[in-house]
């Protein structure tokens, strides 16, 4: 698509291609374990080119506070530059935001640190709906949380379910005495060893969608079999390929006396050809070498399928307004596969808007330049600055980040894994009574008008105090399991996940107010496809 | 483990005032990464109602180049291959003084205390680090083969996260390790390389009216690359430079 990113190549010098989770073929396009990397490499270097072109200034170091509506239509947004602190007004004929996800919603994911949801949190503020909010995905190959200290949850990329094999110990005492440093994993016989993924799934084993496979881990943790000092981690292994592949390589190479050790050396070799980068990061974290020893890993938070609610043209219910990427719900439904959260980004920004933000602005051509003084921008300048002023005048005693941290922690509580009606219903309640407090006792450091990350973390926290809520709600509200979302009330007599088409096929827009948030329902309707459950049995 | 440390750290209000050194005792304890570390003890300045030491962060994982840090002297911290973000606890000794300091360029401005302005490597990007085609007609990725092992080396370039170690490593303070992995990422590849003596040419002048040094082949920008990219990249732009000079381009 003449992106000019860098991809793996075969060596008939076609792109390389490998399977993910949840397909049963090879099909995606990759670039070692940085391929969203490679990507975003391509996509930056393309904007350079714009910028450099002139048609399009880049405001770096600039956060977006607040949407601006005038007579019905998004015309502009107010934005804090971060090194200055000077509010500063920026006007056009539409607003199109490219904000990404909400994972941090939950403190620990594996989103990066900068990720929020205030620019999309303001648009809902203004009359934008958010849909689906509950969907999360919670990814399977993250290392486990080490303690409280801990800032985020490192993701060891999916593809290693293609060579690894998820693990806990049959019993329960084995168990118990790894999680006691008594007992080594490596040491349990294999006859000892519940593959739990491949004995539940066996067509696609390993490789079931993320979700399945987040769920059957904290299964098996929460009975007890975790490996992990906290009980919180199962096993992915990579020995059963190390041997596999040292044997393939041995005989390539006509070694007809072949020693254990040598197989073992050439198999590590051919592992460390394909996931040398993921290894080395993950004996960077845990000071563990998994060539050795089997990887520890748990769930985390990776992905938001919900969002601001688009149509087809990605323009929100606000006119004028359109939301690309994970800001957005429209894509992934309730379960994101593989390797799609890139095809949309690229997908939304290149193919989609190009084309469809022109029937909006087509109708805008005798629109003249929008103003920055009109009474609608002085308004939201004033009402951005009031909440920063109100939370710098709090002077609490407690910090930004210990709020972040509790609202995390019941997000993780009552909205992870699993969900059911009271967990839903005291942890919103929970979320209330943290988002009073926050207004009474947080401390934030340092003036407005100057490089002020506190401040930065205490707007954006505010607004996650508020999404998180809707979450709870939104939860609550779909009783039943779909994809990400599972409701321990709605599940199969084995404990899968258990869809009611005939109820919830809708997708749930929500529009936001502080006591009671309107939930609006799109029909899902199937022209051409048969709505169905599909099995990994 | 826990670990007792203390933080000499620099501190710098502003782009215009002058900084200096301040000490802060920190319990950390083995198992956090360097960062996690400065946030425990920013954790306690806000609760002494002091501010925050400030740094940059973002992914925590080594790829957006974002964490920058020179700790006892070298850019990224002591471990080779290793960005400040992925840097742990355990390679440093109960009691050990730790001195924390911004990259030092004149290209890369102090904003405050570890902050720095790299906005000078987006304008050599923005210089000619791109494929001069608008992206968004779809011609299949498979229409111009490329042989795996070209791939592969431009590969080991595009690696290139752009987090300014090189400079911050360098006594010149020379952008040529970044700028040659650019120019040769892009310059390897078919798609790339019809314009590579313009590209190479447009920038080489804007790293230069950056203010970014000379090379002296010292090397310390490798030795330092979280990305271990290597100084063969160095020699690649060079020659892409003088065959673009002397071809007249």
């Amino acid at each position: 698509m003449l992106l000019r990113a860098y991809l793996l190549r075969e060596y008939g010098g076609l792109l390389e291609n490998r399977s993910f989770g949840g397909v049963q073929v090879s099909r995606t396009f990759y670039a070692r374990g940085q391929t969203g990397q490679q990507l975003l490499i391509g996509a930056y270097q393309s904007l350079s080119r714009q910028i450099s072109l002139g048609t399009v200034t880049m405001y770096n170091r600039h956060e977006m506070l607040d949407l601006v509506i005038v007579e019905g239509k998004a015309r502009g947004i107010i934005a804090r530059n971060l090194i200055t602190g000077e509010l500063q007004r920026y006007a056009g004929h539409a607003v199109v935001l490219a904000t990404g996800g909400y994972g941090n919603v939950f403190y620990l994911s594996t989103n990066a640190m900068m990720c929020n949801v205030t620019a999309a949190w303001k648009s809902v503020k203004k009359g934008a709906l958010m849909a689906n909010p509950c969907f999360t995905q919670i990814h399977p190959t993250c290392i486990p949380v080490s303690g409280e200290y801990q800032s985020k949850l490192t993701l060891m990329s999916e593809s290693l379910r293609n060579d690894g094999r998820v693990w806990v110990p049959k019993k329960k005492e084995d168990a118990e005495a790894i999680q006691k440093g008594k007992l080594k994993g490596v040491d349990l016989k294999e006859d000892d060893r519940d593959y739990f993924l491949e004995r539940r799934y066996p067509a696609f084993g390993n490789l079931v969608p993320r979700d399945v496979a987040s769920r059957a881990a904290k299964t098996e943790c929460d009975k007890g079999h975790g490996v992990s000092p906290t009980g919180l981690a199962v096993y992915l292994d990579f020995s059963a390929a190390i041997e596999r592949y040292g044997k393939i390589e041995a005989n390539k190479q006509g070694l007809l006396e072949q020693t254990h050790d040598q197989i073992v050396e050439m198999g590590e070799k051919v592992i460390s050809d394909k996931y040398g980068n993921l290894f080395e990061m993950y004996e960077k974290i845990t000071g563990e070498n998994p060539y050795q020893l089997p990887m520890k890993i748990y769930p985390a938070v990776h992905y938001t399928m919900g969002g601001i609610w688009v149509d087809y043209n990605l323009e929100t219910n606000v006119p004028g307004l359109f939301a690309l990427g994970e800001c957005n719900f429209s894509d992934h439904g309730a379960n994101r596969l593989g390797a799609s959260a890139l095809m949309q980004g690229l997908a939304d920004g290149y193919f989609v808007i190009p084309y469809t933000i022109g029937t909006f602005l087509a109708n805008e051509i005798s629109t003249p330049k929008i103003k920055i003084d009109s009474p609608e921008f002085i308004e939201a300048e004033n009402e951005t600055k009031a909440l920063i002023d109100r939370l710098l005048s709090i002077n609490g005693n407690q910090s930004v980040e210990s709020f972040h941290r509790r609202l995390g922690k019941i997000m993780w509580e009552y909205c992870g894994m699993a969900r059911n009606e009271s967990g839903l219903r005291k942890g919103r309640q929970q979320i209330r009574e943290l988002r009073e407090e926050y207004y009474k006792d947080v401390f934030v450091p340092g003036s407005n008008e100057e490089y002020n990350t506190e401040l930065e973390k205490a707007i954006r926290v505010a607004d996650l105090l508020e999404h998180g809520e809707l979450m709870m709600l939104d939860a609550l509200n779909r009783n039943e399991s779909c994809g990400g979302h599972f409701r321990e009330e709605s599940a199969t007599p084995e404990g899968e996940a258990m869809r009611k088409d005939d109820e919830f096929t809708y997708v749930a827009a929500w529009a936001w107010d502080i006591n009671n948030p309107k939930l609006y329902k799109e029909p899902l309707t199937f022209e051409n496809v048969e709505l169905k459950t599909r099995s990994y049995k | 483990m826990d670990m007792n440390l203390n933080i000499k750290v620099w501190r710098q209000k502003n782009n215009k005032s002058t900084g200096g050194f301040e000490t802060y005792p920190v319990l950390a304890n083995e198992h956090m990464s360097f960062l996690e570390m400065l946030d425990v003890l920013n954790e306690d300045l806000v609760g002494l109602k002091k501010e925050p030491i400030a740094f940059e962060h973002d992914c925590r994982e080594g790829i957006c180049g974002t964490c920058s840090l020179v700790i006892n002297g070298q850019p990224h911290g002591p471990n080779s291959g290793t960005t400040t973000c992925q840097l742990h606890m355990r390679f440093f000794k109960d009691g050990d003084t730790i001195v924390v300091e911004p990259y030092r360029a004149k290209a890369f401005p102090v904003l405050k205390d570890l902050v720095v302005d790299r906005s000078s490597f987006d304008r050599i990007i923005q210089a000619g680090g791109y494929i001069s085609v608008n992206t968004g007609q779809a011609p299949d990725g498979n229409c111009i083969p490329i042989g795996k092992d070209l791939a592969g080396k431009s590969f080991e370039s595009a690696a290139c996260i752009g987090c300014g170690a090189c400079v911050a490593a360098c006594p010149n303070g020379s952008a040529m390790l970044f700028t040659s992995a650019k120019i040769t990422h892009l310059g390897l590849l078919p798609q790339g390389e019809v314009e590579a003596d313009r590209r190479t040419q447009s920038m080489v002048a804007q790293m230069d009216k950056e203010g970014f040094g000379m090379c002296s082949n010292i090397g310390a920008c490798e030795a330092q690359c979280p990305k271990e990219i290597k100084l063969d990249n160095i020699a690649y732009m060079n020659r892409s430079y003088f065959k673009a000079v002397f071809s007249g381009e």
